[in-house]
């Protein structure tokens, strides 16, 4: 079979002008971003942002209403060992339940003509020895997640995309995955992680993509998104001549609160523009502190407006797209 | 440490690390690979293992079963019975159990993967999805052939060595026996094929056993309450009956030729083969 790879973008996997429609459902809109090769990219969105959907659009599952998704420059289905280049977890798992994990996982490589002794390596890896033989059926959550790792790393890819890696996983799952995933990204792989919890990619990505009901939101490296939503942040500011200061920023029009004793919290001025002034009016500053805002707390302002159900809707919306299970909101961390 | 701190460091750290070796793996997707997947993943279920036991328990016994009650009941039998006795038919008669096993496990084949979402590794894996379904046709039907084959000799030889009780028994040499016997085993196998295909096209495990029994066992006997003249001219297309010609020795009134009758059947699973291949190609997993 000959393959046809056309330099199509600079990314591993490249969207472009992505639509998908289900029905009257518009659950992806004229998408276009790039995954960029050797880093962790998180594909970040609230439940019912199209997410999956994407990810199904990326593997050849589903097909675009319009636009065109290429993997190494080659549209997935006209890939020629897919396993090897690239590895998909996806969330709800596919597999057979009546199988057991070594044959779901021998049968996969079989395709690729993958030996037993990389079967037998990945189970290892994500540790299911003991329980290789058993049927996927009795498998917990977490088992299944790591079977659905190692099917993902069964060709030894150098992308890996995980739908979801830590959804419904206890902690100890969770610290898991974050581990792996550090691991993979240690190793160079290209990794594309799709999570709808902020605090999640806090602790791998590099890169960003914000999407919320299936449009883009944010294409950016994690640095430059925190920046960008503590802009506008509140700065500390310490001070033995805290009421002076006080009285001398509040002339400018700026909204400053008093916290302790000594301590402001001072909106709509820089750090910056603080300490000029201060040095103007001859106060003493001890403390400059710019009040960072949280990963989590850009990610909701980001996507506030675009969250498909809240909560007063989410029961009677709930067949929507996103399957069962991912209603369960954690406290972010 | 903050969150932007830790990301710095994992982009360090990605920075810094050489790409991993790649490994010597240079299988890529073929028709043959594919072929030893679908075979691991036939035999790897429990109810592939129990369904293709219980076609070959049918295949086998019941034939036995009806010649040795025969032969008990023999002197009861009118002489018209005796007289048109069918040591052959009688014989292969576990079939019609047989045939209903094959075609179940044919629909799991492909059913069992949508219900649990195998599918979607199974073609993420073969990403021009029809070698899978190839692959399943031709494991599923060397299987069903060979294990039938067996099972139907078996039963012939069985059941042909009870009936010399009361010498109504024939031999494989009779002139319609092997075409009867082998003819038995492939209506059975193209049966299989057809539930692949009916199980790909529906999906759903429940709705395609159900129209395979419909199409197979129902709608013989909706025709059979038809005026006479219609139901003679459209009995001999129905699928049953034009794929059962073969598995009689001696055909009844108002059916087709053996042969003919089953290259209508094969001609109908073609048919149903296209509209899955075109389905499978072209809907969302």
């Amino acid at each position: 079979m000959v393959e046809h790879r056309t330099p199509y973008g600079d990314g591993v996997i490249d969207v472009r002008g992505v639509s998908k429609r289900y029905g009257e459902k518009v659950a992806v809109d004229d998408l276009t971003f790039s995954v960029a090769p050797g880093v962790v990219t998180g594909f970040l969105g609230p439940n019912g942002a199209g997410k999956s959907t994407t990810m199904r659009l990326i593997l050849g599952l589903d097909a675009p209403t319009s636009g065109t998704v290429r993997v190494n420059g080659c549209a997935y289905r006209d890939l020629s060992a897919p396993l090897h280049e690239i590895g998909a977890m996806l969330e709800a798992h596919a597999i057979h339940t009546g199988r057991s994990a070594y044959n779901h996982l021998l049968a996969l490589a079989q395709t690729h003509g993958i030996p037993r002794s990389r079967v037998e390596e990945v189970i290892e890896l994500v540790g299911l020895r003991e329980v290789a033989r058993k049927r996927v059926g009795s498998f917990s959550l977490g088992m299944g997640q790591r079977l659905g790792v190692a099917a993902a790393l069964l060709g030894d890819p150098a992308t890996v995309i995980l739908d979801e890696p830590a959804n419904g996983l206890d902690p100890e799952g969770i610290h898991w995955i974050r581990n792996l995933l550090k691991n993979l990204a240690a190793e160079g792989r290209t990794v594309f992680l799709s999570s709808h919890l902020m605090s999640e990619m806090a602790q791998t990505a590099d890169h960003l993509i914000v999407i919320g009901r299936g449009r883009l939101i944010a294409d950016t490296s994690v640095a430059e998104f925190v920046r960008r939503a503590s802009s506008d942040a509140n700065v500390r500011v310490r001070s033995p001549r805290a009421p002076e200061l006080r009285e001398t920023l509040i002339r400018r029009e700026v909204a400053v609160h008093g916290i302790d004793e000594g301590l402001l919290e001072v909106g709509g001025l820089s750090g910056e523009q603080i300490g000029e002034i201060a040095l103007a009016a001859g106060i003493v500053i001890s403390e400059l502190t710019p009040q960072r805002v949280s990963l989590e707390e850009a990610f909701m302002s980001l996507t506030g407006e675009s969250v498909e159900y809240h909560a007063s809707a989410a029961v009677a919306e709930e067949q929507e797209s996103e399957p069962q299970g991912r209603e369960n909101v954690r406290a972010p961390a | 440490m903050s969150a932007t701190e830790t990301s710095a460091l994992a982009a360090s750290a990605t920075a810094a690390a050489p790409p991993p070796p790649r490994r010597a793996f240079t299988g890529r997707v073929t028709q043959g690979n594919v072929l030893r997947s679908e075979w691991t993943k036939l035999w790897s279920l429990r109810s592939t293992r129990w369904s293709l036991l219980f076609a070959v328990v049918a295949m086998a016994g019941l034939g036995v079963l009806i010649a040795a009650v025969s032969m008990n009941r023999w002197s009861h039998l009118s002489p018209h019975e005796q007289a048109t006795f069918d040591s052959i038919d009688r014989s292969l008669g576990g079939y019609h159990l047989a045939q209903l096993a094959i075609g179940v496990l044919g629909v799991l084949v492909i059913s069992g993967e949508y219900s649990t979402g195998m599918i979607r590794s199974s073609l993420m894996a073969v990403p021009r999805r029809l070698p899978v379904l190839w692959a399943k046709i031709a494991v599923f039907a060397s299987v069903t052939f060979v294990s039938m084959l067996a099972s139907a000799f078996v039963a012939f030889f069985a059941a042909q060595a009870i009936l010399t009780e009361h010498h109504v028994n024939v031999t494989l040499g009779h002139p319609h026996a092997l075409r009867t016997l082998v003819g038995t085993v492939l209506f059975m196998t193209v049966t299989g094929v057809l539930c692949v295909a009916l199980g790909t096209i529906i999906r759903s495990t429940a709705g395609a056993i159900a129209t395979f029994a419909g199409l197979l066992f129902v709608l013989p006997g909706i025709v059979d309450i038809l005026p006479s003249e219609i139901g003679n001219s459209i009995n001999p297309y129905l699928p049953s009956n034009a794929g059962g010609a073969i598995a009689k020795a001696v055909p009844d009134a108002h059916t087709l030729s053996p042969w003919g009758g089953f290259a209508l059947y094969c001609a109908y699973t073609v048919v149903l083969l296209a509209i899955a291949a075109y389905l499978l190609v072209r809907r969302d997993a």
